[in-house]
């Protein structure tokens, strides 16, 4: 029971991770990308490549894997994002759909198709008992090192200089602005900072999650509903999101295995339909 | 016999703040009343609680001593209940024959018939025929209303509202941003309005609402501040004060 | 506005005839119209070796030509279309199976459910109606119905797909051949006879009204028109198109697997009717055709990578502008015709 939650909070944890970078860049640009999950597959195949092909340690690859997605957000939002920010909904769903198909195809035709498999250092092996309860050792250093990057997050964006430009670009951008902020340059660090994390998600993920070409479309359900439940006003909405739909989702397919990811979306439909701004939007 | 359209202890709180205070207004048939006011005054606020775009906190709105309170917008258009907007909304693809079409045989409820196509409809195309002359929309009646000036847009949008055969309608600043050029086309147009439509204008424009109404009431911070003639109004220390002198007022 | 006042006080008479004439011109057949379905007949006769080929080309047609009378026509996006499809295929191949093998009625009863899938789901969209709570909210729909096919392995077959799938001659006349002859007549015809529907449907006052909503929802309801209500309609019509198309491929390919109801269905048919243009009802025709021989051509080079190609041209699609692909498509229809 304990055990589910705590697996429940990690996977959570992990899913924020995941998505909060899509949750800030909707939030700023009101752009839908679908695409999103390709930074994270670019993320989790560093880290798998580097480990199973150049023998870097597991640790020693995480770096890469935020760095490397990032730089390639940053390049991409540069290029091709950008001047799709003023476009339709429906022009943005089928742009990024379209890059989802060409990195499955792509990592697929470069890579394979195999699932790509890591061996963990063996101090993140095995389980550990914690009053009775057992924990498995690899949850519990993702629950930390999401815990981390959430309250670094927090952190950032609450006390920093760039913190406070980039929520008052979110709250208004004509404002911002006006007031003399360049908001395209918060854009892209945004987005590149965003797919990084994603990444990082990714590699974080390899062993949770698995880790194949179509990630990307495997999970994009996962991060659209974090972002629509949690709203894209705050972190602490998708926070919890993603926390709510990790427990639940383990629960479920502990529980009641028959029912699948039925709930999740069943969950994610009355929600959308009952409060679209998200479960914890300010409320109208 | 009942007002064309009637507030009653109308009243909207967003919050704490006040936009709509306790404002009872009556609009005679056949009226042409204009509902004036600052920048801010909650003039807005009050037309979407008419149309139903807003639910009032407290209060009614009868229409022909109908409440049409609780209604649904639809509902209201249906029941004789006309607008325009503001600000240009009109749909860009559909040329003006298609609009004014379309909200005829909405009028006539036959918007759900999904087989009659209205290239057979003598009667519709009649009623289309008239408003399109009445409008000076004759020229462009074929293009797609993206391609139309903008005061020929503005007098599609009124023309639109009119082909719904409103008992009451309501005009939203309909001068707003109409170039010098086509303004007395449209100031004319408005005077020839058919006189059995009771009119409410809402607009900042002074010269158009002293030439075109022949009732005022004054909207100030949300509350009904003045009401009366032209003259009484135009004579009212108080209005002078709000348009002229700023913050004091009685 | 100088040139055209004289004109401004024409009689009224020659107005009226005018509008008249303008509200019929919708419905007037265009030359290029008229080719367009001789063409497809006559690719009967001509093309014999390639009629599983354009089977295929008809079902996409007719399942792409229903998204376009929601998203072309009253403006509602969809990332769950293929929902419709996926559930006229299941209801078709059970229904051949456990009630009856005569191909009509597995095609009327695929539309009912799908239609009534359609009306059921089609409210959800109405709340607070943007664009993305619609794409998330049909494509949520979507998913719940692969993951009830994949869970429902005793009705569905599940991964395996469902097998046994045998349907009778239509008419008790004409068997399917192998060859694919009887099924591309059947599909053709249920094409053609379903789109002189929707052709009439669209250019009625309801399919204006459609138009007039996918333009500015807030003015159409001021103008009295019921805007639920009426994009409930369409989109449960939209519903049964898309199954009758996905019981057309289950009756001609007598097979039903999990595939009809995946994700990457939803999006095929976004994208082919993007590349035939929204708004016209011969879109989703013309980008059948073209993506289907795209997809015949580009899969002889690269089988595998079919789907890289596909996100390629999307992203180009998009990037150089989407509307321009059915401007050049309408230009070269329109030429020559009348009014132009």
């Amino acid at each position: 029971m304990l055990t589910i939650l705590i697996d429940g909070i990690a996977y959570g944890m992990l899913l924020f991770v995941l998505s909060v970078g899509l949750s800030v860049t909707m939030g700023l640009m009101n752009f839908v990308n679908l695409a999103h999950g390709a930074f994270a597959l670019v993320g989790g195949y560093v880290t798998a490549l580097l480990m199973n092909r150049a023998g870097v340690p597991f640790l020693a690859t995480l770096p890469f894997a935020f760095l490397i997605p990032a730089a390639l957000g940053a390049v991409l939002e540069r290029t091709i994002y950008k001047p799709l920010y003023s476009r339709s909904h429906l022009d943005q769903v089928l742009f990024s759909i379209g890059l989802v198909f060409m990195t499955v195809a792509a990592t697929d035709f470069l890579v394979g198709s195999e699932q790509q498999l890591i061996q963990l250092p063996t101090w993140l092996q095995g389980r550990f008992d914690l009053g009775g309860v057992a924990v498995g050792r690899y949850r519990l250093f993702l629950i930390v090192i999401c815990a981390l990057l959430v309250v670094g997050l927090q952190y950032v964006l609450s006390r920093t200089r760039f913190g406070s430009r980039l929520r008052a670009a979110v709250d208004d951008q004509r404002v911002a602005r006006g007031l003399g902020i360049d908001v395209g340059t918060i854009f892209a660090v945004t987005f590149a900072v965003g797919s990084g994390l994603a990444g990082l998600g990714g590699a974080l993920g390899v062993e949770l999650l698995g880790m194949e070409p179509t990630f990307p479309l495997r999970f994009m359900v996962y991060f659209l509903i974090v972002v629509t439940i949690g709203g894209t006003d705050s972190l602490t909405g998708p926070f919890l999101a993603a926390l709510i739909i990790g427990v639940a989702d383990v629960a479920g397919k502990y529980y009641v295995p028959q029912v699948g990811a039925f709930l999740i979306y069943a969950l994610m439909i009355v929600i959308l339909v009952l409060r679209p701004q998200g479960l914890l939007a300010r409320g109208r | 016999m009942s007002a064309a359209l009637q507030t009653i202890g109308l009243h909207k709180c967003f919050g704490g703040l006040v936009a709509t205070n306790d404002v009872t207004l009556t609009l005679a048939h056949g009226a042409r009343h204009a509902l004036i006011g600052p920048n801010g005054a909650g003039k807005t606020t009050f037309v979407n609680q008419l149309t139903g775009v807003l639910a009032p906190d407290a209060g009614q709105v009868l229409l022909g001593g109908i409440d049409i309170t609780r209604l649904g917008r639809t509902q209201r258009v249906r029941l004789g209940l006309g607008r325009t907007f503001q600000i240009n909304q009109l749909f860009g693809d559909l040329t003006p024959v298609e609009s004014i079409g379309l909200a005829v045989s909405e009028r006539m409820r036959g918007g759900g018939d999904f087989w009659r196509g209205l290239g057979t409809r003598r009667d519709i195309a009649r009623e289309i025929a008239e408003l399109i002359e009445r409008f000076g929309l004759g020229d462009v009646m074929a293009l797609p209303t993206r391609d139309l000036s903008y005061g020929k847009q503005r007098l599609l949008e009124i023309a639109i509202a009119l082909a719904g055969a409103p008992r009451v309608l309501l005009l939203d600043e309909p001068a707003a941003g109409v170039p010098e050029a086509e303004r007395q086309d449209l100031l004319d147009t408005l005077g020839r309005l058919p006189r059995d439509v009771s009119i409410l204008l809402i607009e900042h424009d002074m010269d158009l609402v002293f030439s075109f109404a022949d009732r005022i009431s004054v909207l100030v911070n949300g509350g009904l501040f003045a009401e009366g003639t032209v003259a009484e109004i135009m004579a009212h220390p108080g209005v002078r004060a709000v348009y002229l002198g700023g913050d004091e007022h009685g | 506005m100088t040139a055209t006042d004289d004109r401004a006080d024409a009689p009224a008479a020659s107005i009226e005839d005018r509008a008249l004439a303008l509200l019929a011109r919708t419905r007037r057949w265009h030359w290029a119209e008229a080719a367009f379905w001789l063409g497809a007949a006559a690719s009967f006769a001509l093309l014999p070796d390639s009629h599983l080929l354009l089977t295929e080309i008809a079902i996409l047609g007719l399942f792409a030509l229903s998204l376009d009378l929601i998203l072309g026509y009253a403006g509602v996006v969809s990332l769950g279309h293929g929902a419709f499809f996926g559930l006229g295929a299941y209801v078709a191949g059970l229904t051949s199976i456990h009630l009856t093998a005569e191909p009509l009625t597995g095609l009327l009863l695929a539309g009912v459910a799908a239609g009534l899938l359609g009306a059921l789901t089609a409210p959800l969209l109405l709340r607070r109606a943007t664009d993305l709570t619609r794409l998330m909210v049909t494509l949520g729909v979507a998913m719940l119905l692969y993951e009830a096919a994949n869970r429902m392995a005793w009705l569905t077959g599940g991964a395996d797909g469902l097998q046994g799938v045998m349907i009778d001659p239509i008419l008790g006349r004409f068997e399917f051949d192998l060859m694919g002859r009887t099924g591309y007549a059947y599909s053709l015809v249920v094409l053609f006879v379903l789109f002189l529907f929707a052709r009439r449907v669209v250019t009625s006052p309801f399919g204006m009204s459609l138009r007039a909503i996918r333009g500015n929802s807030l003015r159409a309801a001021t103008v009295g028109v019921p805007v639920g209500r009426r994009i409930i309609a369409i989109y449960t019509m939209a519903a049964v198109y898309a199954g009758i198309a996905g019981a057309l491929l289950t009756q001609t390919t007598m097979f039903v697997s999990l595939d009809v109801v995946a994700f990457h269905r939803s999006a095929d048919v976004l994208l082919v009717l993007v590349l035939g243009g929204i708004g016209y009802l011969y879109g989703g025709l013309v980008g059948a055709l073209v993506f289907k021989l795209l997809q015949d051509g580009l899969s002889a080079i690269t089988p595998q990578y079919w789907q890289f190609w596909i996100g390629l041209i999307l992203v180009v699609l998009v990037l150089i502008g989407r509307d321009r692909v059915p401007a050049l498509w309408r230009r070269a229809v329109r030429r020559g015709g009348a009014g132009a």
